[in-house]
């Protein structure tokens, strides 16, 4: 019997045969020698910050092809703009499928935005993989079987830091500072999950801040005097870093307690002024390269070596390049495993049983795992507590 | 004769339906509805002179009527049209009263406030019942009558091109009569025309509305093409980018409108071709460029080549 | 009581910022009866400049002066160069440009300096911690005074220099100026540059409170024209009064009144009306047009 396999390594005149034809038919964006994959990111605008992590995941699927590929195929990466403007998302992702007939579509960018395709991706049963937004609707195989979220979900974050006020500080006063977003708004729904009925009695202030708002002094004064002696930060570096300072500068001691996507060494607590954040608490999954920590550690090791090589200018305290490893590395993962079944069916079948895998940027234990009812591949954290020089791993790895 | 151009651009219009595929055929839709929003702008800017920089205000309320006519009512959404044309035209026709009482740059600031303020206010709390907050709402997109042969996107396109064929007939109409007249009076001589008799503030006044009324339909036909509408996809960026539209394309023209909305549809795409890493650099590079070669627009290019063409040849103007 | 003092300290500090750009901007109209909505962006462009010289060992004050010199030229060239020859344009179009400058200067910091939150010195350091029992800091309160200063300077040049009030005739009237011997195309160029120059300074003073990322102007920009617009988009002492209210109505409402979800929305609704009664903001003078 002719297998798939002969099939696919045939040579590129041989996929001219109508054999070849079928098989693309069967499988999309698929040939002999590559496969395509779809990405949309904000490369320009105001959001274009987010934009590098496409640069890393280009990098990664370099690597991987100087590597000779995946199963003998070439990984086709392609990333366009979208500018974070969700009829924009729209239209690429329209272009990318039915254009450049991707295979599937990987990492896309925010919440808005992979929101405005979630519903064209999954009527085409083009696979939504491994979407870059912790919001906690994108892991839903009941009623989108085609989507995939990656991110710990910020609502399960946020519900760790609840379970964990009420066991720990359970007569604190709690202020909660938040965007002004779906990315804030999550928080608050984990915090109610995490304290259930004492979410009521214990959370004294909640305040707001939109992404413009050039500086939050008024929310930490109005934090401050509303008695809250334990904060709740779920904002980005700017702000956090704000935050961390400004309650410094209130000569104000509460426990403070920070969003992981504002926990960098490098971009958030060194500008905001490392002893002042001394007892700070986050969960986090991933390894920070610029935590003294980790500087003998064989998985950082493993992504400078490859910064070094595919990135050399790259700025390595830019947290979004790790995160774009690690994204990158997850696809590859479930090409791998794969095989030479690259029909769409088979990629959201193998994107949907990843047991255990553990990213070399990864917390140790922390592990990548999936299941056909699972479709939240990050589930694991721990809590870690800022000595002000490095964070301190406590307690157990804990999976919600 | 002119009737048989009418017949050629009607064909030219419905073609793209039957020619294009899907993605294209989308892109050619968007075209549509963007042009319609910036010939919205060019009633209010480009006949009284009025600078204004939150437009992406009407069109993101025009896109949550729609919305939420068509989610929470379970309107049809044919339905939902007159009502976002009435509700920004009633909108545009408040903010119009003390826009008559503010000149030049004031006029501008104050409806680039307003575009700033529209995203916040559709998080706020208060009404997130209808407008789903941050999250936005997911629409199903308009179901194709049972008797046409046609692809949705087919459909979708036919639709947006009939209203938009529409009111741009009714915008040509408009330009041409005497209101034309008396607002050209009003950008280029407020006290001249006020002295001849023409009533400048209810003038100032209803093209507001009007204007908020085209630029609110495109809204509401974008939500319908997009199917998803989200405090994100009206930022204040959209404002700008229909005042860039409206600037490219040239003030006063039908056809500049179109120009326009091709440019801050496709030329953002084209300046990633150029650069990866920086497109934004591109794009404004482009921008600064385009109006560099025509200072007046596309359609004020056209208009000098035309004349000059004139002039060469006298015995045939 | 205290908390309602506090909020407008710091609101008042906050304000300072949106004041500073304020300035920039009303020195640009005044200088050339036009919009700079490109004002903010190059004010951070020239923030990484300082940045840059600083990181590369160049004392604070001296990568100060140099900057301001740099954003200077950088000025007067974008004008000699670009806006000049937007002369003859439609109003609208110099406007377009502006916005095209906006979205450059925007890319070129991001791609250029990068994206990550970058910490900015400040030179009023050392009293951390607070000065008037810990309500302000050092640098809101040295901020604060630079404002100050930067508003003398650029209603004193308006009023007593020669080239300020042959800025002021050029802009009101081109072509009378031009007859009395003025270099309207000098005035114009020169205006930019100091524009130019106040939005370093403003750079330089509001990065350290905000951090130094490409975005650091985007929602300042907005802020500062709603304070131009409150006290009058030609006149440095109502833009400046305008930017500091603007401030502290957006503490206080957002504290007190609407919530913070609403504070933009209510100080756009306070603006507005304060237009509807004086369409030229509080401290603007109405254009008298002659007919």
């Amino acid at each position: 019997m002719l297998t798939r396999r002969t099939l696919l390594q045939g040579t590129a005149a041989a996929s001219l045969v109508p054999a070849g034809r079928a098989l693309a038919a069967d499988m999309p964006g698929v040939t002999a020698s590559e496969i395509r994959i779809g990405n949309t990111n904000p490369h320009s605008g105001p959001a274009s910050a987010w934009g590098v992590i496409a640069t890393a995941e280009a990098a990664y699927f370099q690597m991987i092809n100087d590597q000779g590929g995946i199963n003998g195929r070439k990984i086709a990466f392609q990333s366009l703009d979208d500018g974070y403007s969700p009829p924009r998302t729209v239209a690429q992702t329209r272009k990318l499928v039915e254009e450049d007939e991707v295979s599937f579509m990987f990492n896309g960018l925010g919440t808005a935005c992979q929101t405005a395709v979630r519903q064209y991706l999954n009527a085409k049963k083009v696979p939504q993989l491994f979407v870059a937004t912790g919001a906690d609707k994108f892991g839903d195989p009941q009623h989108f079987p085609w989507t995939m979220g990656w991110n710990p979900s910020y609502r399960t974050e946020a519900a760790i830091y609840g379970k964990y006020l009420v066991q720990e500080k359970p007569n604190a006063k709690v202020g909660v500072l938040y965007q002004n977003d779906d990315f804030g708004k999550d928080y608050l729904l984990g915090l109610k999950d995490g304290m259930g009925e004492h979410y009521a009695s214990m959370v004294v202030k909640e305040v707001s801040y939109e992404s413009t708002d050039p500086t939050i002094d008024s929310q930490a004064i109005s934090l401050q005097s509303a008695g809250v002696d334990a904060v709740v930060t779920a904002a980005l570096p700017k702000i956090a870093a704000q935050m961390i300072r400004k309650i410094a500068d209130l000569n104000w001691h509460p426990l403070h307690i920070m969003s992981n996507v504002s926990v960098s060494v490098a971009a958030v607590l060194i500008p905001a002024g490392p002893e002042k954040a001394i007892g700070m608490l986050t969960a986090a999954y991933q390894k920070d390269n610029s935590d003294p920590r980790w500087v003998n550690d064989p998985g950082m090791e493993e992504w400078r070596g490859f910064m070094k090589k595919y990135l050399p200018s790259a700025d390595l305290a830019d947290a979004n390049f790790g995160y774009g490893f690690a994204t990158a590395g997850t696809m590859a993962h479930v090409l791998r495993q794969c095989g030479d079944d690259l029909s769409r069916a088979n990629v959201m079948k193998q994107a949907a049983s990843i047991s255990g895998l553990q990213a070399p940027t990864f917390l140790p234990g922390v592990l990548i795992a999936t299941s056909p009812s699972n479709f939240h591949p990050i589930r694991a954290m721990q809590m870690q507590k800022w000595d002000g020089a490095a964070w301190q791993l406590f307690g157990p790895v804990i999976t919600a | 004769m002119s009737r048989l151009a009418a017949v050629g651009v009607a064909v030219l219009l419905i073609a793209p339906a039957f020619v294009l595929s899907g993605y294209h055929l989308f892109q050619t839709t968007m075209l549509a509805v963007y042009a319609l929003a910036i010939l919205g702008l060019d009633l209010v800017t480009g006949t009284t002179g009025q600078v204004s920089l939150g437009h992406g205000a009407f069109y993101a309320i025009g896109a949550y009527v729609t919305a939420i006519l068509m989610a929470s009512f379970n309107w049809p959404y044919w339905a939902t049209l007159p009502v976002a044309g009435a509700v920004c035209a009633a909108l545009g026709f408040a903010i119009g009263l003390p826009a008559l009482r503010l000149r030049g740059p004031y006029l501008a600031l104050v409806t680039l406030a307003l575009a700033a303020a529209v995203p916040q206010i559709l998080r706020a709390k208060a009404l997130e019942t209808w407008t789903g907050g941050a999250q936005g709402i997911v629409l199903s997109g308009p179901e194709v009558p049972a008797l046409l042969p046609l692809s949705a996107d087919q459909f979708l396109y036919l639709f947006v091109l009939a209203i938009a064929a529409l009111l741009f007939l009714a915008a040509h109409l408009l330009l041409r009569g005497r209101i034309r007249r008396a607002m050209a009076a009003i950008r280029d001589h407020p006290l001249a025309a006020e002295a001849a008799g023409i009533d400048v503030a209810a003038i100032k006044t209803r093209a507001f509305a009007i204007s908020a009324l085209f630029t609110g339909i495109a809204g509401s036909l974008g939500a319908l093409v997009v199917q998803f509408v989200a405090p994100d996809s009206f930022e204040v960026m959209l404002s700008i980018a229909l005042f860039v539209g409206l600037v490219v394309g040239g003030t006063g023209s039908l056809p500049g409108a179109v120009a326009g909305a091709g440019f801050v549809l496709f030329v953002p795409n084209l300046s990633e071709l150029v650069s990866k890493s920086a497109p934004g650099v591109v794009y404004g590079v482009l921008l600064v460029a385009a109006l560099f070669v025509m200072p007046s627009g596309a359609a004020g290019a056209l208009r000098r080549l035309v004349a000059s063409r004139r002039r060469a040849r006298p015995d045939t103007a | 009581m205290s908390a309602l003092l506090h909020q407008t300290l710091s609101g008042l500090a906050t304000g300072g910022i949106y004041a500073s750009v304020a300035l920039a901007l009303v020195m640009v109209y005044r200088a050339t009866r036009h919009l700079n909505f490109a004002q903010g962006e190059m004010a951070t462009f020239s923030t990484y400049i300082a940045l840059t010289l600083i990181q590369a060992g160049v004392p604070y004050w001296a990568a100060f002066a140099l900057t301001v010199v740099l954003s200077f030229a950088l000025g007067v060239a974008l004008e000699r160069l670009l806006l000049r020859r937007m002369a003859q344009a439609p109003g609208l179009s110099a406007v377009g440009v502006s916005i095209g400058l906006l979205l450059i200067f925007n890319a070129l910091s991001g791609w250029l300096f990068g994206y990550t939150v970058k910490q900015f010195p400040s030179p009023f350091e050392g009293r951390s911690g607070g000065v008037l029992g810990g309500l302000v800091s050092g640098h809101e309160l040295g901020m604060t005074a630079v404002t100050v200063v930067l508003l003398l300077l650029v209603y004193g040049f308006f009023r007593f220099t020669r080239l300020g009030l042959a800025m002021r005739a050029a802009a009101g009237n081109a072509e009378s100026s031009r007859l009395v011997g003025i270099d309207v195309g000098w005035t114009l160029a020169i205006g930019w540059g100091m524009a130019a120059s106040l939005g370093a300074v403003a750079g330089m003073m509001v990065a350290p409170l905000v951090f130094l990322d490409p975005n650091m102007m985007s929602g300042v920009l907005l802020y500062a024209f709603a304070g131009a617009l409150l006290g009058g988009i030609d006149n440095p002492f109502g833009a400046a009064v305008g930017g500091f209210a603007v401030g502290v109505i957006e503490n206080l409402g957002g504290a007190y009144i609407v919530g913070t979800e609403l504070k933009l929305t209510l100080a756009l609704v306070i603006i507005a009306a304060v237009l509807v009664l004086r369409p030229a903001g509080l401290f603007g003078r109405a254009v008298v047009v002659r007919v």
